[in-house]
């Protein structure tokens, strides 16, 4: 197990570093930077004006020096500072990272919580009404983009209500911050359930169909026993692996849902400052993510050692 | 009904349009004034910002040496009044322009204002001062100015290298607030102090931008609001359903579009809505200095192949206007006259007629139905940019050009015009003040930076120089018509519509005028108030 903890180690800051360089060249690759961002918007340039900006900002220097100061920057904690506001880019990313972690953790409890039960009830249920209609809920939410769902839900309440759920950055009471996230989050973690659901039913249909489920039943377990202490437990490892892949891939569908519902995280945060060539905000918010990432992925790994002791017995 | 409905809201739509002025009771003290904002504007500094996103939140917080009034739509040159000065007066043959400042005037931060923060913020924008601005978009507006001097605490005086009756205009626009010279260009661009209505709070990008009341205001009794609070909303759709649900009490100002307004209007019927023109123009840049636009036949017929009521059409249902460089009357001060317009090749109202003309010159140039022109228009990625150009790549069909759309993201707009390369460009050219010395110099003077295609006329630049001296309004008022169509004659950088757009708010808010021959200078909110 020792072994297997170590490689997985070394293997997730190999990953790491490897990320930090694509991060930095993607970036580089792309056209256009900063200077050019802001001349444009302004309409004119002054050559002398550009080349005194690139020089204040550091980007005239060479890339290998430039990722030094960035990496090195990156493992003391001291991010620089944002090409755009100009204020420390912790300090625009650290305010940030609270909203969006509340919105992914709710999108992912409501997946996870509607989807795992729903996908129970419907390989139980396999070919009943109750299971098609569960199967045509989840396919629909496989189906609609996640702006789509959010963009109505908006139009729903204002034509309904007169009111629409657009972020409060002061919620007075705990049951107001929970409706300033869930809505959004409601609409990001759709999609996810529906893919959950589909997921858990799939794997459960393949365990209830194994010899020790007929044993247990011929044990005289009872129904609710053999679904969700034998059949869930086993059926469950493809389901946490794909929910923590969900986990990354969320941040894509926050990106839109935080533009949507106007929430002020940091994905939509990031797509700004992509769109600014903001170097000293993607690269450490990227690398960031990917820290994130790659931890949950680390975690996933150890939990598939804790679930299957065939992996740890193996290592 | 839904139609009863429509009809009525077009109804009111349109009796609102003519009046722009919101007339109501005795104005009341308070309230914080919510609105959203379309974008994150990179800073806080208006001097060092060439868009408007700059203005609307931050113009409430400077004061500049003279104004436009605030509460009369047309700008002009009779309706600028006094704002940190309290007199001006023009010596030396028209080549001195004097200042007496307003005295007991504060800081936010509580420092006096004298004539040495005003000499301090105008030899910066002239590069003449040992700090700089990052970008210095508007130096040229001063290019006529030889020193700035002062004289004592109180008077400052503008010496000019020549007489330039404009340059009131010019320092009447929301661009030109007065900066305080004990504040560094790097902190006004992250928390800008001046002498306005209103003070900076925060600045959060992407989220939100909050001002506060200065309650030690030189105007006494103003502001009325206690606050403006802008939330960024990229999203146009999210940011008009939080209009129409009342989470904000105004749009972003002429931010709202002619099929978005009838929507809100729809939603909103209480809400009052205002179409002005905005005083940018839709254009196309050609770049004359490699084939096959360096061929002159082709640059004229494309120019009279526009279908231009079409695009308004289109775009618009038929609220924008046709004109030259300069915005067409009423809103418009210098714009030509219909019946001159109208001589130009290509603005003809019979479009068959034009087209039949520019397809004669395609055949002279070589081309035909057998043989068609294949071009390039390249925009910027941004629908007001290319809905224009997909249209404009429609209507060069007729005259046997084959264009094809080329989108750019922003970053990649300019660095590509200034390095020529294109052939066709479909832009737009915002106007800060309705006055042709800003437009003449910035778009055609030779060696301009924002002069993209490099149009270069020596004999019209001796033009613009005699335009801008003339005191008399009416004889300067011709010169510049026969400018304006010389540009339009020379496919300068033709003149495809100038737009129209909307901005709402909600029935108890009062005071608030929309400018209607531009969209930057028209943001103090020293007079708006909320009945309610």
């Amino acid at each position: 197990m020792f072994a297997y903890l170590v490689r997985r180690l070394f293997l997730m800051l190999v990953t790491l570093f490897g990320i930090s360089i694509v991060i930095f060249l993607l970036l580089r690759i792309v056209p256009g930077n900063i200077v050019d961002i802001l001349f444009a918007a302004a309409g004119y340039v002054d050559p002398a004006d550009k080349a005194n900006l690139e020089k204040e900002l550091g980007i005239d220097q060479p890339l290998v020096v430039q990722y030094w100061h960035w990496i090195s920057g990156f493992l003391r904690g001291d991010f620089g500072y944002s090409y755009v506001s100009e204020k420390p880019a912790l300090q625009e990313i650290l305010p940030r990272i609270p909203i969006t972690a509340r919105l992914a953790g709710l999108a992912l409890l409501f997946s996870a919580s509607i989807g795992i039960p729903l996908g129970v009830i419907s390989a139980v249920k396999q070919g009943t009404r109750l299971d098609y209609a569960l199967r045509i809920v989840s396919l629909s939410g496989l189906s609609l983009p996640s702006f789509w769902l959010g963009l109505l839900i908006l139009t729903a309440s204002v034509a309904m209500f007169g009111q629409m759920p657009i972020f409060n950055p002061n919620p007075q009471t705990w049951l107001e911050a929970f409706a300033t996230y869930a809505v959004p989050a409601a609409a990001v973690g759709f999609r996810s359930a529906a893919l959950t659901m589909r997921i858990t039913r799939s794997s459960m249909l393949e365990v209830l169909r194994q010899d020790y489920i007929r044993t247990a039943r011929a044990k005289g377990a009872s129904e609710t026993a053999v679904n969700y202490r034998h059949a869930l437990k086993n059926a469950i490892l493809p389901v946490i692996t794909v929910i923590g892949i969900e986990a990354a891939f969320l941040i894509g569908g926050l990106i839109v849902t935080e533009t949507v519902f106007n929430i002020p995280g940091v994905a939509r945060f990031l797509v700004e400052a992509i769109r600014w060539r903001d170097y000293p905000i993607v690269q450490n918010l990227v690398m960031l993510m990917a820290v994130v990432v790659v931890s949950a992925n680390f975690i996933v790994d150890m939990l598939y050692a804790v679930f299957d002791p065939r992996i740890r017995y193996t290592d | 009904m839904r139609s009863v409905w429509a009809l009525a809201a077009m109804a009111a739509l349109s009796v609102l349009t003519a009046s722009t002025i919101t007339l109501a009771g005795d104005p009341k003290q308070g309230g914080v004034l919510r609105m959203y904002h379309r974008d994150s504007p990179g800073n806080a500094s208006i001097h060092e910002g060439a868009t408007y996103s700059l203005n609307v939140p931050f113009m409430p917080i400077f004061n500049n040496l003279v104004i436009y009034k605030q509460d009369e739509a047309q700008n002009r040159m009779d309706n600028i009044i006094p704002e940190l000065a309290e007199s001006w007066g023009w010596v030396n043959d028209n080549k001195t322009l004097t200042f007496k400042l307003r005295q007991g005037v504060k800081w936010h931060d509580g420092k006096p204002f004298t004539s040495a923060d005003v000499k301090c913020t105008f030899d910066l924008l002239m590069g003449k001062s040992q700090q700089k601005f990052r970008q210095n978009p508007r130096k040229s507006w001063y290019n006529e100015v030889n020193e700035i001097s002062t004289n004592g605490d109180l008077e400052v005086s503008f010496n000019m290298k020549r007489p330039q009756p404009s340059l009131l205009a010019l320092l009447a626009s929301g661009y030109t607030p007065v900066y305080p010279c004990h504040v560094s260009p790097g902190d006004m661009r992250t928390h800008p102090i001046g002498t306005g209505p209103f003070k900076f709070v925060e600045f959060k990008a992407n989220e939100s931008i909050k001002l506060t009341r200065n309650t030690d205001y030189w105007r006494k009794g103003r502001p009325y609001l206690d606050g403006i609070e802008f939330t960024i909303i990229p999203n146009r759709s999210t940011a008009i359903l939080a209009f129409v649900a009342g989470k904000f009490d105004m749009t972003f100002p002429t931010e709202v579009s002619i099929p978005l307004l009838k929507d809100v209007k729809t939603q909103a019927p209480n809400a009052v809505c205002v179409v002005e023109p905005n005083n940018v123009a839709t254009n196309i840049i050609v770049n004359s200095s490699a084939p096959p636009f360096d061929n002159v036949d082709i640059r004229r017929a494309m120019a009279m192949a526009l279908d231009r009521k079409s695009f308004i059409s289109i775009m618009f249902e038929g609220q924008g206007d046709v004109g030259g460089t300069m915005l067409p009357p009423p809103q418009g001060l210098w714009g030509m006259p219909k019946e001159m317009l109208e001589s130009i090749p290509g603005y003809g109202p019979d479009i068959n007629a034009n087209r039949e003309q520019a397809r004669k010159l395609m055949q002279k140039a070589g081309y035909g139905p057998d043989k068609h022109l294949a071009v390039k228009v390249s925009t910027r990625n941004i629908p007001v940019y290319r809905d224009p150009a997909v249209i404009l790549i429609d209507q060069l069909k007729s005259i046997y050009i084959d264009g094809e759309l080329d989108v750019v993201e922003t970053a990649n707009w300019f660095p590509k015009v200034a390095r020529k390369d294109y052939m066709l460009g479909l832009n737009l050219t915002g106007n800060a003040v309705d006055d042709p010395d800003q437009s003449f110099y910035e778009n055609y003077s030779c060696g301009s930076e924002r002069n993209y295609t490099n149009y270069c006329n020596k004999e019209i630049e001796k033009l613009f120089d005699v335009q801008s001296q003339e005191t008399d309004v009416e004889k300067r008022k011709k010169l510049v018509w026969d400018i304006d169509k010389k540009l339009q004659e020379d496919v300068a950088r033709p003149i495809i519509f100038h737009a129209r757009t909307g901005t709402c708010w909600q029935p108890y808010v009062k005071g608030v005028t929309v400018m209607s021959n531009s969209s930057y200078n028209g943001y103090r909110y020293e007079d708006v108030w909320m009945d309610k």
